[in-house]
């Protein structure tokens, strides 16, 4: 009956798959909501307000007027240069990533215009190996940064992002010098950068250019560090405060400039690029 | 370490040994003392060669190593430690101030490990808080401001993950430092003395040059720390040592650092003094070809050392 068992359980996982696609649980309110509606809310619970995680081609196209008008280093691929094997070999677990999200890797680099004016701009994907930043994230970034300063358009970075990529090692944790030595030259040239801080951004990345925004701006409710709660907790053995880490709690400690609920976020960059532009 | 310990224990004792009972009598052993520091530097050389990497993150944590202040000491007249970050408070993590250096005044920056317990808790086990970037970056601007060129001395676990450190900003005054660096019109040399913990050690090691001593290591996470996120149990820190590859050795293969310094046999912390005369040699060096540069050419090819870093390929048709 070997053959039955493994029907029924194909059934069942393609239920479920159906079942996860329809719906989504709420975890700010636990409202089960219908996956569409929420698309159409941008994916803010309609009930609570929760910001969910949105991919990162639906930030451009929610940023940008027309998406990119042309989109940079899509053919940028991360190699192996320790040849790293933990659970799986490094390689495999890029495979897979690129299978699941597409080939380019945790961050969407581009051109384009905001209310008509031109920019560039960087998206990170949280769900291509948790957003972490290895050399190909590093490289694309510091290459859009070098186009802003060529086109004097201003930078933007939307993070989203656990931090450096562990399995590149001082390679990875190198890009955090190496896009912070491209901010300096865009600084240098007198244009802007906005950064934009989205669920998660902790790590490597908060630890360079997230943090290094002539305006720094958040989504609400996005957990904000540089070390992650749970080894916070562990070193110090005490339970963390309420909020602790959540953009409300950065605002407050003056590490943000504003929180910007999704829907607002465009205005509020447009306007911004005209006081500083 | 490795089996060998005994033996160059037993080669270090006879040679304690015959130069007493030299010195005693007056006798004239010189041949045969000779003889014996020769096969204690062969028998540490060939101990050196079996370390393990994960071996070597044991002796970068070793607490007779010389710390910062051992380097200022050993290397320095008029130091004058400058403190505080004129925002919140002073950081004993990371210590900072003037030093004369054959014959040049520079500015010296350093994280600080403690010795004993109570020094330890003080300095936080050499683990800063932003307060200590903060302090650092006020001291790189001074520097730049007189001209005076930058030394760093690296030497912590990482930046420390705490609840004051998260309010008060850990993340954006290391971000504040990477960038200030970057740009700084003088010339900057670190050293990696210890451990080179993550995110921050970069904190003030963004620099024209980076040198790293034999047994020091330099990685994005600790091995215990990547062991426990990727093979789920701290027991396989061996093994992340290994994937890592953070030795000194690895990372001038890898293009990372400019040079690695060597030790004294058996390592820094059986000679202190001498394994910081040999780093106090290789920095002078560093700064003879530095200083005198014109600073946007300095700043420019800092920046471009950093382009250089990362591994990716590149493919046309995506
Ligand atoms: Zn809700």
């Amino acid at each position: 009956m070997a053959w039955f068992r493994k029907e029924k359980q194909k059934l069942v996982s393609q239920k479920r798959e159906i079942a996860a696609d329809v719906w989504e649980k709420c975890d700010g309110c636990g409202e089960i909501l219908f996956v569409r509606r929420l698309a159409e809310n941008l994916r803010v619970c309609p009930e609570c307000g929760h910001h969910f995680r949105m991919p990162a081609d639906d930030y451009v196209s929610l940023l940008l007027d027309d998406g990119f008008e042309e989109e940079f280093d899509a053919g940028l691929r991360s190699a192996d240069p320790l040849g790293f094997v933990d659970s799986k070999p490094y390689v495999r677990r890029v495979e897979q990533a690129e299978s699941k999200v597409g080939t380019r890797d945790a961050v969407l680099t581009g051109a384009g215009s905001i209310e008509g004016r031109p920019v560039c701009l960087a998206v990170m994907d949280f769900k291509f190996i948790g957003g972490s930043m290895g050399s190909v994230v590093g490289e694309k970034i510091t290459r859009m940064i070098e186009r802003s300063v060529d086109r004097q358009a201003p930078a933007l970075i939307l993070s989203a992002s656990g931090g450096a990529r562990m399995q590149e090692g001082i390679f990875s944790l190198m890009q955090l010098a190496k896009t912070s030595a491209a901010l300096q030259r865009l600084s240098e040239a007198g244009l802007p950068f906005l950064s934009i801080l989205t669920h998660p951004t902790t790590g490597g990345v908060t630890a360079s250019y997230a943090m290094l925004g002539d305006v720094n701006l958040a989504e609400p409710g996005a957990l904000i560090g540089f070390a992650g709660p749970r080894v916070i907790k562990e070193t110090i053995r005490q339970d963390l405060p309420d909020g602790f880490q959540t953009s409300e709690f950065l605002l407050e400690h003056g590490m943000l400039d504003t929180i910007v609920p999704r829907s607002e976020l465009k205005g509020t960059i447009a306007t911004l690029l005209g006081h500083m532009c | 370490m490795t089996a060998d310990k005994g033996s160059l224990e037993d080669i270090r004792q006879q040679l304690d040994e015959l130069r007493k009972r030299a010195a005693e009598r007056g006798l004239d052993l010189k041949s045969e003392v000779g003889d014996l520091e020769r096969r204690l530097e062969d028998a540490h050389r060939d101990e050196m060669e079996t370390l393990s990497r994960y071996d070597r993150v044991h002796l970068a944590r070793h607490q007779e190593r010389p710390f910062t202040l051992d380097f200022v000491d050993y290397l320095c007249s008029d130091w004058i430690e400058l403190h505080g970050d004129r925002k919140y408070r002073d950081d004993p993590a990371i210590v900072g101030g003037w030093a004369t250096l054959e014959g040049r005044t520079v500015m010296i920056v350093g994280q600080q490990k403690g010795r004993d317990m109570k020094e330890n808790l003080r300095r936080n086990f050499g683990s800063p808080h932003p307060e200590g970037y903060r302090k650092a970056e006020r001291l790189f601007r001074l520097a730049e401001k007189f001209g005076r060129s930058v030394v760093t001395f690296v030497d912590t676990q990482g930046a420390y993950p705490g609840i004051g450190a998260e309010e008060r900003g850990q993340a954006e005054a290391i971000a504040r430092n990477l960038i200030v660096m970057a740009g700084l019109r003088v010339p900057i040399v670190t050293t990696i003395i210890g451990e080179g913990g993550s995110g921050g050690a970069l904190g003030i090691a963004v620099a024209d040059r980076v040198l790293m001593m034999e047994n020091a290591i330099y990685s994005v996470i600790s091995p215990e720390g990547c062991a426990a996120i990727l093979w789920r149990s701290r027991d396989r820190a061996e093994d992340a040592a290994d994937a890592l590859k953070l030795t000194a050795s690895d990372l001038a293969d890898s293009g990372v650092i400019d040079e690695v310094i060597s030790e004294p046999p058996g390592g820094a912390h059986l000679d202190p003094e001498a394994a910081a005369r040999t780093v106090g040699e290789a920095i002078v060096r560093h700064l003879d070809q530095l200083e005198g540069r014109d600073p946007e050419d300095l700043v420019r090819e800092r920046r471009e050392k950093y382009y250089a870093m990362g591994h990716w390929e590149e493919r046309a048709d995506a």
